[in-house]
Order: structure tokens, then C-alpha cells, then sequence
């Protein structure tokens, strides 16, 4: 009865435009982002900033990247590591050779950067679709990471190729802390998930949807489909290029070409198929799912009592039960979390009627 | 409205084949502004490839496309669009994961003038250009009849108003000219003569011209003022309804010849 919307009514479309209809959801969100942005600094630890938030945040933005291209305009890729890296990279490389570039300057930069290069990779897909795309994007993913390695200026010659992250400083505030760590990336990832959600319910958000669902008709009615996917591509690279630049910078503190490998492009498109394509939440719930279920196997195989099973296997096991979860979930919900989430919203609203 | 002397799609002897079968053989026909022009013929006449090349989809080896006193030796989808040519497909073209809503305000994206980055951020025309496109694409829906619909994802609609939703999108284009492929295939009596009475309001209110393509002889013969008949992809017949309904090659490709 608390989640209804009786008396609700959009009495002129900018009140449909906003970003929940229902009072409620509104109230939540903004209670979950005072709750994300004032409490959890103050009652969370350092191995709960380090360890599970800042990754799950920044995993959240890649997919979103990806989810963006794939889930929105149809677009399959495989290359969303090397456009992370290339984000990382770049960001790192402006703020070490330009004097005094405020870091989010940097990391927009970085995003910039990652979107030609996005662009560049994303051309063959006017001409072809599907599986063969991959393939394409595959060549990002094998090109960008070996470029890294192979020139050491990109690494400013450090001797194993890493990169470190850069004084972390905004308009004068050291968030060096992991505490400040979570909160820059928190931002960022908030900011960043509210443009992407303006973006998928503009006009090119459906258009974006109409190449994915019918490209021809997506033409007929005067989409330019070239521009449209191109778009994709690039909005796509910024988002994960900056995600890569946040890995590199606010989680990892360090990082090489190899951390952004084809294991993380599979990493991506895991949180996008578990959280659902085509939807801005899925990414999180995704994310989440990612980050957060390894841990909780990993402490439920400490409740093995020692001697039991050899400390290797155990590895082992708790891989082949999340892949077995993976594949049992996805029988039972083909659209991800997202959709499982839509229908408890539906169940709610409804509660306590059935229809 | 008085039909000016300008015919507004003009065909020039059209002869589009693929890879050596022959789809359209030298085809000329002219559509006046503001009727309603069927073209009809048995399966594999050619009628559908005729309308892709009007529009772009195809291109024609042979031939010219003359629309709205542009002379072109082939059309394209974007430029056709842009040129105020719209079209339905005889097997339903929606974006099936978008509601009914969006997939009418697909129909309007030529419309638009600001720019995805001051729509994204909400600056500038963005909001006020949002609104028009909502009460255009709101006015299209109250005129078809579907604003029970208008969120619903168009997937999970029944087929005939599947079909209505198209039209709906092909009309929010505001087009000069309306192709149709099929607008009744599949439906009952009913559905039919709805559909029917939409295509008439559509030419009357907009004074929309319409090609459309269709089987049942007897909706053709009620509601357009111009009939072209198609047969093994040559045109056959090409006149008012009565007259072509009294044409012997047009009884003979029908009904079939004594040999």
C-alpha cells in the first residue's frame, strides 16, 4: 500500500519526462544516493571501500559503457577492455605531461580519447552485423593492449609497463583516502549513469533502439544509421574508457595492459547479460552480482572445515558453481536482474491484488 | 483540395532485376497529389519491389523516380524520408522492444533540431522541442485509436493493431506520400474496414496522397480513385477503378485465359 500510485497523475509531459513517475521511487533513489554519499563514508571500512564498492562502481560503469552500445543500439562487442585501457592510459598520460590538469579534466580526456578510438574500431559494424562485428572489436581487444606494452611511452618507460595513478585531487581536496577514493568514483559513476540515462530516452536513444530492433525500417523512416551507430561507438568508449581510468587510478592504484585483458571484456559482457541488456540498472545489479557473489562463495568455503577438500580445489569449485549459477539463472530469466527487478516493482504496485 | 497539374511521383520506365531475374520490366505510372493510388497484381507481380524502389530500399538499374518536381536516378531511404515519403511493410517493421509511444516518436526524429547532447543535459530548445514531439505524436495516436496502448511494448500487441501502430509511425512523419505494402493482409471484415476508413481520413484530413498495395479487390475498388495493375512485373492496367475492373488483360491475369 506504501508503493502505490493512486493519485499520481502526469497532468503535462514534462512530468513524464522525469526520471521515476511514482513519488516513491523518486523518495527512494534520493534516500539510496544521501545514504551512498553522506553514510557509507562515515560506517564503512577500508576493505569495503577497497575490496567490493569501488570495484563494484566502477564494473557498474563499464557495463554500463557496453550496455550502451549492445544493449541499446544492438551493437556486439568484445573490445570493452582496450577501450578501458586506452581510457587508463590516456588519462594517465595527460596528467603527466600536461602541468596543473585537474584530474576529472584528465579522465574526460581519457573518455575522449577512448571514444575515437572506439569510433575507429566500431566503422566496420556499417557495413557488418552480429558475430562478425565481434570479431572486429576482438582485433581492439588484441591491438590496443599490445600498442601499450610495445611503445614505452604510453607507460613513460617504466621498466614492467605499469602506470600508477595520480595525485587524487579535486578542486583542492585530497581523496587519496579510501574513503575519498570511493567518493570520487561514486560521483563520477552517479553523474555518468544519469547522462546515460537522459541519453537512452532522447532521440537518439530510440533511435539507437530502432537500428537494434529493425535496422531497415530504422532507415526508412530517415535514421541516418551510420551516424546513429557511430554515436553508440563513441559514447560507448567514453564511458568505459573512463571506467578503465577509474580501475587504474581509484581501485587498483596501479596498473598494467595486461589487467585489461580479454577476461575483462568477458567480465563486462557477463554484467550486462546477467543485469539485463537494455537497461540502466542491470549494470548494477550485474556488477553487483559479479563482485559480490565470488566473495560470498569464497566465505562459504571457509566454513569447509579445513583438511577436507585440498585448498586448490576449493578454488575450483566455487568457479564451477558460479559458472553453474550463471547458467541457471539465465534459464530462468533470459532478460537479467533488471527484468526480475521490474516484476517484483509490478507485484508491489499492484500488492495487495494479483492483477 | 483541387489536384494541381503536377503529378507528385512520377515513374519513368522503371526495370529493376535481380542478378538476371527480372523483378519490374520499363514501368511508368504517374500519381497525382492527393489520391489514392493502388496498385495491385498476383504474388510476385513486382508490387513490393515497386514500392522499394520508390522509396530507396532498392535501386533501380533502369529508369527515373520524379517526386514532388525532383528528378532522381535513384532514391535513397534517408533522402526519400527527408523528401516526406513514408511507408509501412507487409510484414510488420516495429522496433519490438519499444513501446507504442516511442516507436511513433521514432516516426518523428526528422523533426527534430537540437542536437543529443543539449537533449541528454536538458538545455536549450531541448524540453520545448520534447513537448511539440509529444503532442504530434499524441494527436497521431488519438487519431488511430490507440492510446489505450501507448505504453505498452508493441511485441506484446495483437497483430491487427500491430499494424495500426505502423501507420501510426509512418504518419508521424507528416509524409506527403504514404506507401502502404499490404495495410490488411491478415485481418477480418472488421479490422478491414477500419483500416479502410483510417486510409480514407488520412488522404481526407492531411490530404495525404497514398500508394498502397492490396488483394482484396473490393477495398480497392471502394476507397481508391486510382488503380495500377502489375503482372509479371509489367504494368497492365493503369486508370480509374472502373475502367481498369473492364480491362480484358487485367480480367485474363485475374481470373486466368482460355488457351
Amino acid at each position: 500500500m506504501l508503493y502505490s500510485e493512486t493519485g499520481q497523475f502526469s497532468t503535462h509531459y514534462a512530468a513524464d519526462r522525469r526520471l521515476f513517475r511514482l513519488r516513491q521511487d523518486r523518495l527512494g533513489l534520493g534516500l539510496l544516493l544521501a545514504f551512498a554519499f553522506a553514510a557509507v563514508p562515515q560506517i564503512g571500512n577500508d576493505y569495503w571501500f577497497s575490496a567490493i564498492l569501488i570495484p563494484f562502481l566502477v564494473l557498474s560503469l563499464a557495463g554500463l559503457g557496453l550496455n550502451l552500445l549492445t544493449g541499446y543500439a544492438g551493437q556486439l562487442s568484445l573490445g570493452s577492455a582496450a577501450f578501458m585501457a586506452a581510457g587508463a592510459f590516456a588519462a594517465y598520460n595527460f596528467l603527466l605531461r600536461i602541468e596543473g590538469l585537474p584530474l576529472l579534466a584528465g579522465l574526460a580526456l581519457g573518455g575522449l580519447v577512448a571514444a575515437l578510438l572506439s569510433v575507429a574500431f566500431g566503422l566496420p559494424s556499417l557495413r557488418i552485423k552480429g558475430f562478425y562485428l565481434i570479431v572486429s572489436t576482438l582485433a581492439a581487444q588484441f591491438l590496443l593492449p599490445w600498442a601499450l606494452v610495445k611503445f614505452g611511452w604510453f607507460s613513460n618507460y617504466n621498466a614492467s609497463g605499469v602506470i600508477g595513478a595520480p595525485p587524487l585531487e579535486v578542486c583542492g581536496l585530497d581523496l587519496a583516502s579510501p574513503a575519498g577514493r570511493y567518493v570520487l568514483t561514486l560521483g563520477i559513476v552517479v553523474a555518468l549513469a544519469f547522462l546515460a540515462r537522459n541519453i537512452v530516452h532522447s532521440e537518439l536513444g530510440r533511435n539507437w533502439m530502432a537500428v537494434r530492433d529493425m535496422d531497415t525500417a530504422a532507415a526508412v523512416i530517415g535514421i541516418p544509421l551510420a551516424k546513429t551507430k557511430l554515436l553508440a561507438f563513441a559514447i560507448s568508449g567514453f564511458y568505459l574508457g573512463v571506467a578503465g581510468a577509474l580501475w587504474a587510478f581509484t581501485y587498483l592504484g596501479t596498473v598494467e595492459p595486461h589487467g585489461f585483458d580479454l577476461t575483462r571484456s568477458f567480465q563486462v559482457l557477463f554484467i550486462i547479460i546477467i543485469g539485463g541488456m537494455g537497461s540502466i540498472l542491470g549494470n548494477f545489479l550485474g556488477a553487483a552480482f559479479i563482485v559480490l557473489f565470488p566473495l560470498l562463495l569464497s566465505n562459504l568455503a571457509g566454513l569447509v572445515p579445513g583438511g577436507l577438500i585440498d585448498p586448490g580445489q576449493l578454488e575450483n569449485i566455487q568457479k564451477m558453481i558460479f559458472g553453474a549459477l550463471i547458467v541457471v539463472f539465465l534459464i530462468r530469466e533470459p532478460e537479467g536482474l533488471a527484468r526480475l527487478w521490474q516484476h517484483f516493482r509490478a507485484r508491489v504496485r499492484r500488492w495487495p491484488l494479483r492483477y | 483540395m483541387s489536384l494541381s497539374a503536377a503529378p507528385l511521383l512520377e515513374l519513368d520506365r522503371i526495370s529493376l532485376s535481380f542478378k538476371g531475374v527480372k523483378a519490374i520490366t520499363d514501368i511508368s505510372f504517374a500519381v497525382a497529389r492527393g489520391e489514392i493510388c493502388a496498385l495491385i497484381g498476383p504474388n510476385g507481380a513486382g508490387k513490393s519491389s515497386l514500392l522499394n524502389v520508390i522509396n530507396g530500399v532498392y535501386q533501380a538499374q533502369q529508369g527515373r523516380v520524379c517526386f514532388d518536381g525532383e528528378v532522381r536516378r535513384h532514391m535513397r531511404p534517408h533522402h526519400a524520408a527527408e523528401r516526406g515519403i513514408a511507408r509501412t511493410f507487409q510484414n510488420i517493421a516495429l522496433f519490438k522492444g519499444m513501446t507504442v509511444l516511442d516507436n511513433v516518436l521514432t516516426g518523428r526524429n526528422l523533426k527534430r533540431r537540437s542536437s543529443w547532447i543539449e537533449q541528454a543535459l536538458g538545455i536549450g530548445r531541448a524540453h520545448r522541442e520534447d513537448d511539440v514531439q509529444r503532442r504530434r505524436a499524441e494527436e497521431v495516436i488519438a487519431f488511430l485509436n490507440i492510446q489505450a496502448w501507448r505504453q505498452s511494448p508493441v511485441g506484446t500487441l495483437p497483430y491487427g493493431l500491430q499494424k495500426r501502430v505502423e501507420l501510426a509511425r509512418a504518419l508521424a512523419a507528416e509524409p506527403k506520400l504514404l506507401l502502404l505494402d499490404e495495410p490488411m493482409a491478415g485481418m477480418n471484415a472488421s479490422e478491414k474496414k477500419e483500416m479502410s476508413r483510417f486510409i480514407v481520413e488520412i488522404n481526407r484530413e492531411f490530404g495525404t496522397t497514398v500508394v498502397l498495395i492490396e488483394h482484396d479487390i473490393g477495398v480497392v475498388m471502394g476507397i481508391s480513385s486510382h488503380v495500377v495493375v502489375l503482372d509479371y512485373g509489367r504494368k497492365i492496367g493503369d486508370g480509374p477503378p472502373d475502367e481498369v475492373r473492364a480491362n480484358p488483360e487485367v480480367i485474363a491475369a485475374y481470373l486466368g485465359t482460355r488457351h
